[in-house]
């Protein structure tokens, strides 16, 4: 599983973003080791398209998402969004540049300050970044709230904790958007709701996508979700990815076993549909000392002597779909022990 | 089903239990009349939004609430006996042997500074009166049960040293320590990721039937619901909404509310993209619910009986199928308005 490897890489001059070999690594308080929360990734975006990344908690998409923006700044790797390499900006080249990416997180309760007013907080990107008069900024802001569907009269009035945790995802939403970013990435953002208002917020965040002409990175550990939203899911484990392709072929046709122990947990909503054997035996090794070779070798149901001993690299399997797998489930050159599942 | 007739033990019998808890707000009516009963060795889903009152009634079923503001009426039976007034004191003999809980969070619900062996094996001597000896050699054969590794080196682990799954494991072996006949299982898999969420599952429904034990299983996620309970009951705003076998419930759902419920979850075998069905607005406030069916302010197919008069429980088709609606899915009324949505949302191409 894992993942280097650059081959499903598009042609430089049409992605937004497009990042090589990132790592990111995190000391271990004084021990001298260290935690590979991200061990050198390769991923682009293009203009308008929505990637998602899943993965279980642990695995580093909300590293990913986090190294994008710099926070903290990753070990190594180039991230070059719109033909500038971010970690090569200074501090306040870097501040200019998050007007353009801007992020939204899981809890939409937390990341809203509690004792200012809505509709300040959805202006303050806007005076710190001194756009417009004060009247251009308050229309901006009123535009934008309505846009989320939330009332600009009351949000000028309210505190966030006045709001439910449907409408405070809305209110960062908006927030992020008031700046007119190019991209946005979501961490998790709709897991702490409820299914109703679930779908309500992705729905928003679809219609948004199109009325602003956004990119989206989509991070969530729901595959489902994940399948809704992008266009394009990039599968992660421990730090590495094991499969990258367009939404509907990788889930109609999964080519890496992982992947399919993923699909394979979800619980259906369909009595129906028989609860299968259990799909997989143990947890996510420590990322502090991740297995040799393929990460994913000792969980995993097809592994051999060389997934044991040599990493896989990315490769097509179908256009567009790339897996990194000795032994895939097509698109392999000898599929051996893969007969079982 | 299985019981030829005279064997149907029923285990639990809950009639119009309230829960209502005296806030500065006013009185939350959380639980607000919920009649349901159990038969042993079967497995109930309670199912609900957050707010919807399943984790209030499943506590309020086993006595774990707070000690002062809240209101308990109506009655609670289990094994024909009354348990609603019973003291903290008399519940003692009850909670351990009789019902037990599996939690939410398996890091806040352990002891972090009292090793795993001894949590478990405290249950043991306390209500089975073992000695330290022997409730420690079956907290080890618990661990096994519940497929830990190398038990006997765990049991001197402290929580931090394990991880999510195995934690949520331990917390199976304390619940089942004493044998009870009723396991409550309050959203046990959500802090959990989907390949340890489904050991997990599996694991609880084995020990259930191995056991002969009957399952609340309180949760969210119809999908988990799906797969490994016998019935389902829906709640929202407080009420039962809707209680059905599993199988009926997903093919031939009455209340609107379980129908809109299913239909804004994404599901893996819709294609990318596929626009998500939505309720709008959000669950009614419980100082002050709404006069009518609660669900009504929310309910596309509601109609101005909705909005005054409160809808009880009716017997559907199948005797064990229950729901409060007015205008169940279905009935001409259901059709009608489903003929007017469709016509409009073609018109205006999709709504939010």
């Amino acid at each position: 599983m894992a993942g280097t490897g650059k081959a499903h890489l598009r042609p430089e001059g049409e992605a937004l973003l497009r990042v090589e070999d990132l790592v990111v690594e995190f000391p271990v308080g004084r021990t001298g080791l260290k935690v590979n929360a991200v061990t050198g990734i390769s991923f682009d975006v293009l203009r308008g398209e929505t990637l998602g990344i899943v993965g279980e908690s642990g695995c580093g998409k909300s590293t990913t998402g986090r190294a994008i923006m710099q926070l903290p700044r990753p070990t190594s790797g180039s991230i070059v969004f719109d033909g500038q390499d971010l970690t090569k900006l200074d501090n306040d080249a870097m501040r200019a540049a998050r007007t353009k990416v801007q992020m939204i997180f899981q809890d939409p309760i937390s990341s809203l300050n509690p004792r200012r007013k809505v509709r300040d907080i959805v202006m303050e990107p806007l005076s710190i970044w001194k756009r417009g008069t004060k009247e251009e900024q308050g229309a901006a802001v009123d535009k934008v709230l309505e846009e989320v569907g939330i009332d600009p009269q009351r949000a000028a009035e309210s505190l966030p904790h006045q709001f439910s945790g449907g409408q405070c995802q809305r209110i960062s939403i908006a927030r992020s958007l008031v700046l007119d970013p190019r991209m946005i990435i979501c961490d998790e953002p709709v897991s702490a709701l409820d299914v109703s208002v679930q779908a309500q917020v992705l729905n928003l965040l679809e219609d948004l996508k199109k009325a602003y002409g956004l990119t989206l990175i989509f991070i969530a550990h729901d595959l489902a979700v994940v399948k809704n939203i992008s266009d394009r899911v990039a599968v992660m484990y421990l730090g590495k990815f094991c499969e990258i392709g367009a939404s509907d072929d990788m889930y109609a046709r999964p080519a890496h076993p992982y992947t399919k122990v993923l699909l394979d947990s979800i619980p259906v909503p369909d009595p129906n549909v028989a609860v299968g054997k259990v799909a997989v035996e143990g947890e996510p090794p420590s990322p502090v000392n991740p297995p040799s070779g393929c990460r994913f070798n000792p969980r995993c149901p097809s592994a051999s002597d060389r997934c044991r001993s040599e990493e896989p690299t990315l490769r097509e399997v179908e256009p567009g779909h790339f897996v990194a797998c000795h032994h895939p489930f097509f698109g392999g050159e000898a599929p051996v022990s893969v007969r079982t599942a | 089903m299985i019981e030829n007739g005279a064997d149907v033990e029923m285990l639990l019998e809950i009639s119009d239990l309230k829960t209502h808890f005296r806030t500065p707000r006013g009185t939350v009516r959380a639980v607000d009349g919920v009649s349901l009963t159990l038969e042993r060795g079967k497995a109930l889903g309670i199912v609900g939004e957050s707010g919807s009152g399943k984790t209030i009634l499943s506590r309020s079923i086993m006595g774990l609430l707070p000690r002062h503001g809240v209101i308990r009426e109506g009655s609670v039976k289990f094994r024909g006996q009354e348990i609603l007034g019973k003291s903290t004191k008399e519940m003692q003999s009850v909670w351990g042997r009789e019902m037990a809980m599996i939690f939410q969070d398996p890091m806040t619900s352990l002891n972090p500074v009292m090793k795993v062996g001894r949590q478990i094996a405290e249950p043991l001597m306390l209500h089975l009166g073992m000695s330290k000896a022997e409730a420690r050699q079956t907290a080890e054969k618990l661990l096994r049960d519940v497929r830990i590794p190398e038990a006997t080196r765990r049991l001197d682990q402290y929580p931090h040293e394990l991880s999510g799954g195995m934690r949520q494991r331990v917390m199976i072996a304390i619940a089942l320590a004493c044998g009870p006949t009723l396991l409550f299982a309050d959203e046990p898999t959500t802090a959990l990721d989907v390949t340890v969420q489904a050991q997990i599952l599996e694991l609880i429904n084995e020990q259930r039937r191995d056991r002969n034990m009957s399952l609340i299983l309180v949760t969210h996620d119809l999908g988990v619901v799906a797969g490994f309970t016998d019935e389902i009951a829906v709640m929202y705003g407080g009420k039962l909404v809707e209680k059905a076998p599993t199988k009926v419930l997903f093919e031939r759902m009455k209340m609107p509310y379980t129908e809109a419920l299913l239909q804004s979850i994404p599901r893996l075998d819709q294609p990318s993209h596929s626009r998500l069905a939505v309720i709008p607005g959000r669950p009614p406030d419980l100082v002050n619910p709404p006069k009518g069916c609660r669900f009504a302010p929310r309910c596309a197919y509601a109609r101005d009986r909705c909005l005054t008069e409160e809808p009880q429980l009716t017997v559907a088709e199948s005797p064990d199928h229950v729901y409060a609606c007015h205008y169940p899915v279905g009935s001409p009324e259901y059709h009608e308005r489903r003929v007017e949505l469709s016509k409009a949302s073609t018109a205006v191409g999709g709504s939010i």
